[in-house]
């Protein structure tokens, strides 16, 4: 098992150094000057050289490498070109926000998806299952930013409960802050909900026929007890995989709806730097991003080996 | 599994419950813009978007333009100027401090525009200070100015946001925490969302009615129109023209209709085949049909311009009957020029709705008369790159929006570059002449001159179209320069 | 075609997929008004025998559009299905016939493909090289590369201990041999499942990178690019939201359907593969 995991934590690590390498010479790649677009229309060459120095953007692109690297080992992401402030500060303000809503939008969509997956199961082929397949069918369809403007326009627009978008910082009104990731996170949480009730479902209905349901409903139990009491936590271990899967999806797949409903996030961090050329801050984030992922990938590959030996022997694919 | 669901369904209940509470007091506003500040330091960057938070707000200059675009005392309260025009001699106002509780006096004008003029300096602007030969602080509220040569407009180039007074003692931090003299204090900037303002107590000039600002900032519309109609925020200064019809005829909002100085034109590259050609550049003004472009990209809000000049400002002109929309004698001056057949070139767009659909409307106008248009959208920065900086492009659509920019076309290494010595002499003598009627004499041979020529394609004067809450007054329904001036904003009831 | 028959949600899902692409390839033959003509005047109307679904907000007809739209969502999704099965199936392949090192690369490069944020790949792309429809395809087919390696690897290592595959390395033949020979026509039915997948969240892909403007661009248009174009205009002309956003979703239940459908007619145990739907 140590040796195992051992050998998972050095692909990670690989993972990692791989992911740097690329988040900092594809962004060297990108055209467009950092400098250009502070002083915009206005810029003369003179200014901008003054202001290449001040950015240290002069010196070779191998040693801007290691210097970032390293400095990132000590905890310093460099300071922001356009925002002149340190970036590691302005991600973990921004982290603040993504987090929060990757975790709410996962919590939702186990809570929706699992029961809705053992319902369908327990009651196969009736109208009750018919019914929730057709709905996780339409989940899985619904572009998620489509559907984020269809319950600003119903939650926001029409009844006012919900504010249609923007966040109130957590350290002034945690209530309100959560208020306004809520449309977001079930935006988010319609897609993943769906995939879980199916994935739950298709896991209980394989498990229903097998020997150990058979000799508990030979013992007495109904199907709906033998179901709950073995099916659910044998039917788990997929779903467990399915869920570190998502947790990943989600923290990447924040951007769009970021956007949506004008989040402060992590995405929307990205996006405008990396149209305003602000490479330190771009390449800070992106890194965040790809280790929250790869993370969440390597605990959830680990915990499936814990619970399942089998797996130790050729990583799980 | 209980008890998330519980704690989930108690942070619901009480999310509910809190809805009610989240309506701004009468004395504060949330004002939605829809661009983001890079920093907040307005004499250490272009960006429109600072000078829309801090100017006049948080920091002022030593004049200040008002929403007339007429020149106001601001920190200079009075000023004499020589007889040669080329000595300004300006009065302090008293009992100034900054933000920070330090004293305003002469010494922090000289310190701001030596910053200014600094070898390192990356003011956007300097070089509407580099006249300035000699500074003398005469006494603490006193300072002299000598310029080298007549500045027409010295008097307005001090009243922008480039030239706000700063302190050294805070200087170095006013991208990120802003110090100056304004009627609001900076509080607090939540990056990506918003930055808060407060009325500052010992404003040393009359009182404003706002206790405090928000500036929320949301850059799409859907989302800007859904906060606006949810009470989220109290108005906008500029809101998409194309979604202005949700808000008609509701009691609730008033819609602020009015001027900009942003000409938006067809920006076409002169040094290059076959745009080099008078006849071409003549066929495209006849293949444009302004209105159809005024009505697809700005829903009827734009205001048609024959030159490169607002139509508000008292030397205007109107030129746009040089060259009407005429298909057919854009066929023959296109047959003329060599091309009957017409010709392809790229038209690349920065990513501002205007400049979007006027493309593609544009697009399609020049396809009636045969040129074929390839539509490149790109980002900000890449533009600046390659149109503004390698004037690599064939066309590009984009707005001017500083006040009285007519002299970019005397520059040849401007990115349409235009070279034409008799224009070039005609702005040098426009600039250093003082005298109104001769000027207002020049202003029209210039605008003719570029008329004539068909420089750019001329389309349309950006409007600026406000959304307010119906009991909020003191909005600046113009937009002379780049700002949203807070000072006399206040709730009717 | 007896099997597609014995499967109703196979034949509703491939006859309605079926239905879209073909309006979509008629687009290139024929649509009611050619989608680049752009007449002021007649924007905004209402469905009418001229305008079946209307007119956008340039005056352009919605029936044309969604019929060019659809094909360009189609094409786009297709394209990066091919690059994400022509990279990935040839990997993961190597992957299960030589194990080892190569194995342990492969897995690497997938976990790093995976790790990178899809949108900020398709971000890095669009300002390279500008935006466009073919980035799209690229950055959404990198996605594809390590979902199909997955699958091949998987599938490959459950037939890779059959008898015919021993049989087949006893009498003589190489990894690459086994794995193109035995391994690949074994796999087969598990791909081509997994293809209907990615096409459909290809096709949602499309959707989400146009709409934040890193997608198709005009004067080419997609089911997505009509979502951005009327989404500021939502509250005024729902209408034109509401067209392309239902366009997305029938064609996206029609692939899945047919891919359930699929997946009983070719082989009832593949149902486990269910879990490949977020990969």
């Amino acid at each position: 098992m140590i040796v195992f995991a051992l050998r998972r934590t050095l692909g990670f690590a690989a993972t990692l150094l791989l992911a740097a390498l690329a988040i900092f010479f594809l962004l060297d790649l990108l055209p467009g000057d950092p400098a250009q677009f502070i002083l915009g229309i206005s810029a003369t060459p003179e200014k901008l050289a003054v202001l290449r120095t001040q950015l240290g953007l002069d010196a070779p692109a191998h040693e801007r490498f290691v210097g970032w690297v390293w400095g990132m080992l000590q905890g310093d992401f460099g300071t922001s070109y356009t925002q002149q402030a340190p970036v590691a500060g302005l991600i973990w303000e921004r982290l603040a926000v993504t987090l929060p809503l990757a975790g709410l939008a996962m919590i939702l969509s186990v809570l929706v998806g699992l029961p809705l997956g053992i319902i369908a199961a327990r009651w196969r082929g009736k109208g009750v299952d018919t019914s929730i397949m057709v709905l996780a069918q339409m989940g899985v369809a619904v572009p998620s930013f489509w559907f984020g403007m269809l319950l600003t326009l119903l939650f926001a627009v029409a009844l006012r409960w919900l504010p249609p978008g923007g966040f109130t910082p957590w350290s002034e009104n945690p209530l309100l802050a959560l208020r306004g990731l809520v449309l977001p996170s079930i935006a988010l949480a319609l897609p993943q909900a769906s995939i879980l009730a199916r994935v739950m479902r298709t896991a209980l209905v394989d498990v229903r026929g097998q020997d150990f349901i058979r000799t508990a409903r030979a013992k007495g139990l109904t199907m709906g007890e033998a179901i709950w009491r073995h099916g659910v936590r044998n039917a788990l271990l997929p779903v467990l995989t399915i869920l570190g899967l998502q947790l990943a999806i989600l923290i990447t797949g924040t951007i769009i709806v970021e956007n949506v409903f004008y989040l402060p996030g992590l995405g929307r961090l990205i996006f405008t730097a990396i149209g305003e050329r602000d490479l330190v801050l771009v390449r800070g984030a992106t890194i965040i991003l790809v280790l929250a992922v790869t993370a969440t990938m390597l605990l959830t590959d680990i915990a499936y080996a814990l619970v399942d030996p089998r797996l130790r022997e050729r990583s799980p694919s | 599994m209980t008890n998330l669901m519980k704690s989930l369904g108690l942070a619901l209940a009480l999310a509910g419950a809190m809805a009610g509470t989240a309506l701004a007091q009468p004395s504060e506003v949330r004002i939605g813009v829809a661009l983001e500040p890079p920093i907040l330091d307005p004499t250490a960057g272009a960006a429109e978007a600072i000078d829309i938070v801090v100017y006049q707000n948080i920091f002022e200059g030593l004049t200040r333009i008002d929403q007339n675009g007429e020149v106001q005392p601001g920190l200079a309260r009075e000023w004499t100027i020589s007889p040669d025009q080329l000595t300004y001699t300006f009065k302090l106002a008293e009992g100034v401090t900054f933000h920070d509780g330090t004293a305003f006096d002469a010494e922090d004008v000289k310190f701001t525009f030596e910053r200014i003029l600094a070898e390192d300096s990356v003011n956007a602007h300097k070089e509407f200070f580099t006249p300035i030969t000699a500074m003398t602080v005469i006494d603490p509220l006193t300072v002299e100015m000598t310029l080298d040569h007549v500045v027409g407009r010295f008097l307005f180039d001090l009243g922008r946001g480039d030239a706000v007074i700063v302190a050294p003692e805070s200087a170095d931090n006013n991208a990120n925490e802003p110090i100056g003299t304004g009627p609001f204090a900076f509080v607090q900037w939540n990056k990506g969302s918003r930055v808060v303002l407060e009325a500052y107590g010992p404003y040393w000039g009359e009182p404003v009615h706002l206790s405090k600002a928000t500036y929320v900032f949301i850059s799409d519309t859907s989302t800007m129109t859904n906060a606006l109609l949810a009470g989220d925020v109290d108005g906008t200064n500029n809101f998409a023209t194309e979604a202005l019809g949700v808000f008609e005829g509701n009691p609730q909002y008033q819609i602020l209709v009015g001027t900009t100085e942003g000409e938006t034109i067809l920006g076409t590259n002169n040094r290059k085949p076959p745009f080099d050609n008078l006849k071409v550049r003549q066929a495209m003004a006849h293949a444009l049909d302004r209105q159809a472009i005024i009505d697809g990209a700005t829903y009827g809000y734009g205001t048609p311009i024959g030159a490169p000049f607002a139509p508000h400002n008292p030397y205007y002109v109107d030129l746009t009957g040089t060259y009407p929309h005429d298909v057919e004698k854009a066929k023959a001056l296109l047959a003329e020029a060599g091309f009957p057949d017409g010709f392809s070139a790229t038209l690349k767009l920065p990513p501002v709705a205007y400049a979007r659909l006027s493309g593609q409307i544009i697009a399609s106008q020049f396809a009636e008369v045969g040129i074929k248009l390839e539509l490149i959208n790109m980002e900000f920065a890449q533009w600046l790159d390659e149109v503004y900086t390698n004037n690599d492009f064939d066309l590009t659509i984009i707005s001017h929006v500083e006040p009285f920019d007519i002299g970019n076309y005397a520059n040849p290494d401007y990115y349409f570059g235009y070279d034409n010595p008799q224009f070039q002499a005609l702005i040098t003598e426009l600039n250093g002449t003082t005298d109104e009627a001769r000027r207002k004499e020049l202003a029209v041979e210039a605008q003719t001159i570029l008329a004539n020529d068909a420089v750019n394609g001329y389309l349309f004067e950006l409007a600026q179209t406000g959304v307010w809450n119906a009991k909020l007054t003191g909005m600046w329904q113009n937009s002379p320069i780049e700002g949203l001036v807070l000072r006399d904003i206040r709730w009717t009831e | 075609m007896r099997r597609v028959l014995a499967h109703p949600s196979l034949a509703i899902g491939l006859a309605a997929t079926l239905l879209f692409a073909a309006l979509g390839l008629l687009s290139l033959a024929w649509t009611p008004y050619p989608i680049e003509q752009i007449v002021i005047p007649r924007r905004f109307l209402g469905p009418s025998p001229e305008h079946w679904l209307g007119t956008d907000h340039l005056g352009r007809d919605m029936a044309s559009l969604v019929m060019s739209g659809t094909l360009t969502s189609f094409v786009v999704a297709a394209l990066a299905v091919a690059i994400g099965a022509g990279v990935g199936v040839p990997l993961g392949l190597a992957a299960a016939a030589w194990g080892g090192p190569v194995e342990w690369l492969v897995l690497r490069l997938s976990d790093f493909v995976f790790a990178f944020p899809a949108i900020v790949v398709a971000i890095l792309i669009t300002t390279l090289v500008g935006p466009g429809a073919s980035n799209a395809v690229v950055a959404i087919g990198i996605f594809n590369i390590p979902v199909f390696a997955r699958v091949a690897r998987g599938g490959a290592l459950s037939v890779a201990t059959l008898d015919f595959v021993a049989a087949g390395r006893l009498a003589g033949l190489g990894n690459a041999a086994v794995a193109f020979q035995h391994l690949l026509p074994n796999i087969m039915s598990l791909l081509i499942v997994q293809g209907t997948i990615q096409l459909s969240l290809g096709i949602l892909s499309e959707a989400g990178l146009s709409y934040v403007g890193l997608g198709t661009q005009p004067p080419d248009t997609s089911l997505g690019l009509m979502l951005r174009d009327a989404q500021s205009l939502f509250l005024l002309h729902p209408w034109l939201t509401l067209v392309p956003g239902l366009c997305i979703v029938l064609i996206v239940i029609a692939l899945n359907i047919a891919g359930d459908g699929l997946r009983d007619a070719i082989d009832p145990r593949l149902r486990q593969s269910e879990t490949n739907v977020t990969a």
